[in-house]
């Protein structure tokens, strides 16, 4: 009886697993030329990154897609669909490393026939990609890394895009926010996760600071680990040492338990906080966080997209479908889902045609489109790289509601290298040929 | 030389695989070759638990081949991926050397933490290396075979899986005449008593220390794959969770045979990447449910359905 038992549960098991092999290889094979522009999804959907940019970015994709199918959105987008074909999104979850982004990329690709690939919000998998989207020669978009390498280390890109900016920028143009708002501070500190990200945000911080600011000095820098999520040891370092500014490039948890263990030390009292991935958390800072506290969302994003039609009327679904404001994630989610559109409608193809992906890069290439955050233009690396103005400014919490004062823009010009001069040599130079307002 | 039952099948089963390669699509090749790859990786765990050591570190040999071949072609100008992947085995035995001598003191969750702690140890040292792109990583390419350059894209592919799947073979052919000789049986001698060893006047210790190095080359081999294959190595390889994905797949196949690691890897592989497609959500989930399954209903692994009878007669 046992043995009948246990013989039944062996066939048993090998047979899903057979049935699921076949009914796998059976779909793979099926899924192609059905009639829709299919596109890849790539975020956060679990782990640490899936809460501040990953959901909201999915979900900003699929509000998106609903309504551009539906042919809803404001011109120049009020076409139905892409190039008049109806959108597929396959959502996928960007969590397990570069190793594994790898193989779910070729995936999406070679098996599930997507015509683009939108995606990644971190930079190891971004650069791991950009040279898999070349030997594929498919037409990939990153919508949210921020590592200058992406374009540095992979020069000659054919098929690679990114409309949202780099880090360096964010940097940048923090110190020029600090420059024109409190050009008299002397004591700058900073408290970044240590690895790519916070590592990188900290030296551009750092030199852009040095010139723009000179009578300012380091006066403290700590670098715990990502995820620590408790920062007695670091704040009390950060206290001492008596800074007026605290420049952090946390994101996300790590983020929102800094500001609340600062503010109740009393650090965020002293010292003002400039958070450069500020936006992300606005809605959750309530009255935690103190006012004045300066913060910044990647470039003219989430809360500091301007007020034009496209940006009111996604604020406008998104809140109905999700009951929040869009954060910056999701803002540019729509500026490469926006870009992808204009691509394919810019390729000169016939209506209902799907480009191909050289099509698709000679649509976008060096091109300007409208979006969610004004005017964007490709005008970096080879007209691969978006380049835009960046926003920063104070959080305001007065009467259970949450606002920005005091915001100044920089222009493009004013915070991003020309094309071929790395960060850290235009920081170095003094900016160069920067042309701000 | 004479090849038993065992060693023909796998040979033929290999030439299948490269066979395979030439006619299916290149997602499927792919997925293959990192499969096998970490599937290498895995028969260094499983070396190590038929001693009776679990390592929660085995990400770091893997890491080690991963980093060793990437850093050749960046900064030693080493294309040549055979040499880069002998010299990516070379370090790793070097630096299993010197490991081994803490560790083969050890036992149980000694060893398995202590294995941990090594492996974190190597994934802290990169994220604060910035020239190395701290948590970033960085590619891996332009390698040569032989001073033949493989063109990018299908085949380098093809080039990268005929490499693992004829490296998988040597090293399945030579954990199988390991495991069958002398040193392997006492292997699972030192597992079940090692007392009793002690007193056949063998020492475990030293057993156990020649048992790790060579599982650390075997690791670093498929570490080195790896790298190859996806272009691109970071910290994350010898991040704890890329260990503990290698135990789970160890756990899958089974300790009963030394192809039940490979099949492991590839019921591992297809099962998540399916998952990914149909669940994005919940993928993790299928993954546990998967391997919960597994444990309840064939406690020995996936290989208790090839060798029912004579896993019978052995009890």
């Amino acid at each position: 009886m046992k043995n009948n038992k246990s013989n039944f549960s062996k066939y048993l098991v090998s047979g899903v697993a057979a049935l699921a092999l076949s009914a796998g290889l059976a779909s793979g094979a099926s899924a192609a030329e059905n009639g829709k522009f299919r596109v890849g999804i790539v975020t956060f959907l679990s782990g640490p990154a899936a809460g501040p940019f990953g959901v909201p970015s999915a979900n900003a994709a699929k509000v998106l897609v609903e309504a551009l199918n539906k042919g809803d959105v404001p011109a120049p987008y009020n076409k139905m669909g892409i190039n008049g074909l109806e959108i597929e999104a396959v959502i996928i979850d960007e969590a397990g490393g570069a190793t594994k982004q790898v193989e779910e990329y070729r995936n999406l690709v070679q098996r599930q026939k997507v015509d683009a690939v939108i995606g990644y919000v971190s930079s190891g998998d971004c650069l791991a990609i950009a040279p898999v989207a070349e030997e594929l020669k498919t037409f990939t978009i990153a919508y949210d890394c921020g590592t200058p390498r992406l374009f540095a280390d992979n020069a000659d890109a054919q098929y690679m895009f990114r409309t949202g900016l780099d880090a360096s920028v964010d940097n940048i143009g923090a110190a020029r926010y600090l420059a024109a708002t409190r050009p008299d501070v002397t004591r700058l500190s900073g408290i970044q996760q240590n690895y790519s990200w916070g590592q990188d945000s900290w030296a551009d911080f750092t030199a852009a600071a040095a010139k723009l600011l000179p009578d300012a000095e380091i006066v403290e820098e700590q670098f715990p680990k990502i995820y620590q999520g408790q920062y007695g040891a670091e704040i009390s370092a950060l206290s001492v040492k008596r800074p007026e500014i605290l420049h952090s490039s946390f994101w996300g948890g790590d983020m929102e338990a800094l500001v609340l263990q600062a503010n109740a030390r009393g650090l965020l009292e002293d010292a003002t906080g400039l958070l450069t991935c500020g936006e992300a958390s606005f809605a959750n800072y309530k009255d935690q966080a103190p006012n004045g506290m300066i913060i910044g969302a990647r470039g003219p994003f989430g809360a500091f997209a301007p007020n034009n039609e496209l940006n009111t009327w996604f604020k406008g679904v998104y809140n109905a479908a999700y009951d929040l404001d869009p954060v910056y994630p999701a803002t540019k989610m729509v500026q490469a889902i926006l870009g992808l559109k204009f691509a394919a409608e810019n390729a000169g193809v016939a209506d209902k045609e799907i480009p191909t992906a050289e099509q698709l890069a000679s649509g976008i290439k060096g091109a300007t489109f409208e979006s969610v955050s004004g005017t964007v233009e490709m005008a970096r690396a080879n007209g691969h790289q978006a380049m835009q103005g960046i926003t920063y400014g104070q959080y305001h919490y007065e009467d259970g509601k949450a606002s920005i004062v005091n915001a100044v823009s920089f222009d493009g010009e004013c915070v991003t290298p020309p094309e071929g001069v790395d960060a850290a040599t235009w920081i170095s130079e003094g900016f160069p040929g920067a042309t701000c307002n | 030389m004479r090849f038993d039952k065992t060693e023909i099948s796998l040979a033929a089963v290999a030439i299948a695989c490269v066979l395979f390669g030439f006619v299916s699509p290149g997602w499927l090749i792919f997925l293959m070759t990192i499969a096998f790859a970490k599937a290498l990786v895995v028969q260094g765990v499983v070396m190590q638990m038929r001693s009776g050591l679990v390592s929660f570190g085995q990400g770091l040999f893997y890491c080690i081949g991963g980093y060793t071949v990437g850093m050749g072609g960046q900064f030693f100008g080493i294309h040549d991926a055979i040499a880069a992947l002998a010299l990516g085995v070379l370090v790793a035995i070097v630096v299993a050397m010197i490991l081994g001598l803490l560790l083969t003191r050890y036992r149980d969750i000694f060893f398995a933490m202590l294995s941990l702690a090594f492996s974190m140890i190597l994934f802290g040292i990169l994220v604060k290396s910035q020239s190395l792109g701290s948590t970033d990583g960085f590619n891996v390419h332009n390698w040569t075979v032989f001073g033949w350059a493989p063109e990018v894209g299908a085949g380098s592919q093809q080039t990268v899986f005929t490499m693992t799947v004829l490296s998988g073979l040597v090293i399945a052919v030579l954990i199988h005449r390991y495991t069958k000789a002398g040193i392997g049986v006492i292997c699972e001698a030192i597992r079940e008593n090692e007392v009793r060893v002690e007193y056949l006047g063998l020492s475990p210790r030293w057993v156990l220390y020649g048992n790790y190095v060579a599982a650390a080359s075997v690791s670093a081999l498929g570490g080195g794959l790896t790298a190859l294959a996806t272009g691109h190595v970071d910290p994350e390889m010898a991040y704890w969770t890329t260990s503990g994905e290698f135990i789970f797949i160890a756990l899958l196949g089974g300790l009963g045979h030394v192809a039940a690691p490979f099949i492991a890897a590839i019921v591992f592989s297809v099962v998540r990447t399916y998952a990914i497609e149909f669940v994005p959500h919940t993928w993790q989930m299928i993954l546990g449910f998967t391997l919960l399954g597994v444990i309840v209903f064939l406690p020995k692994g996936l290989w208790s359905l090839v060798s029912r009878e004579k896993s019978g007669e052995r009890a």
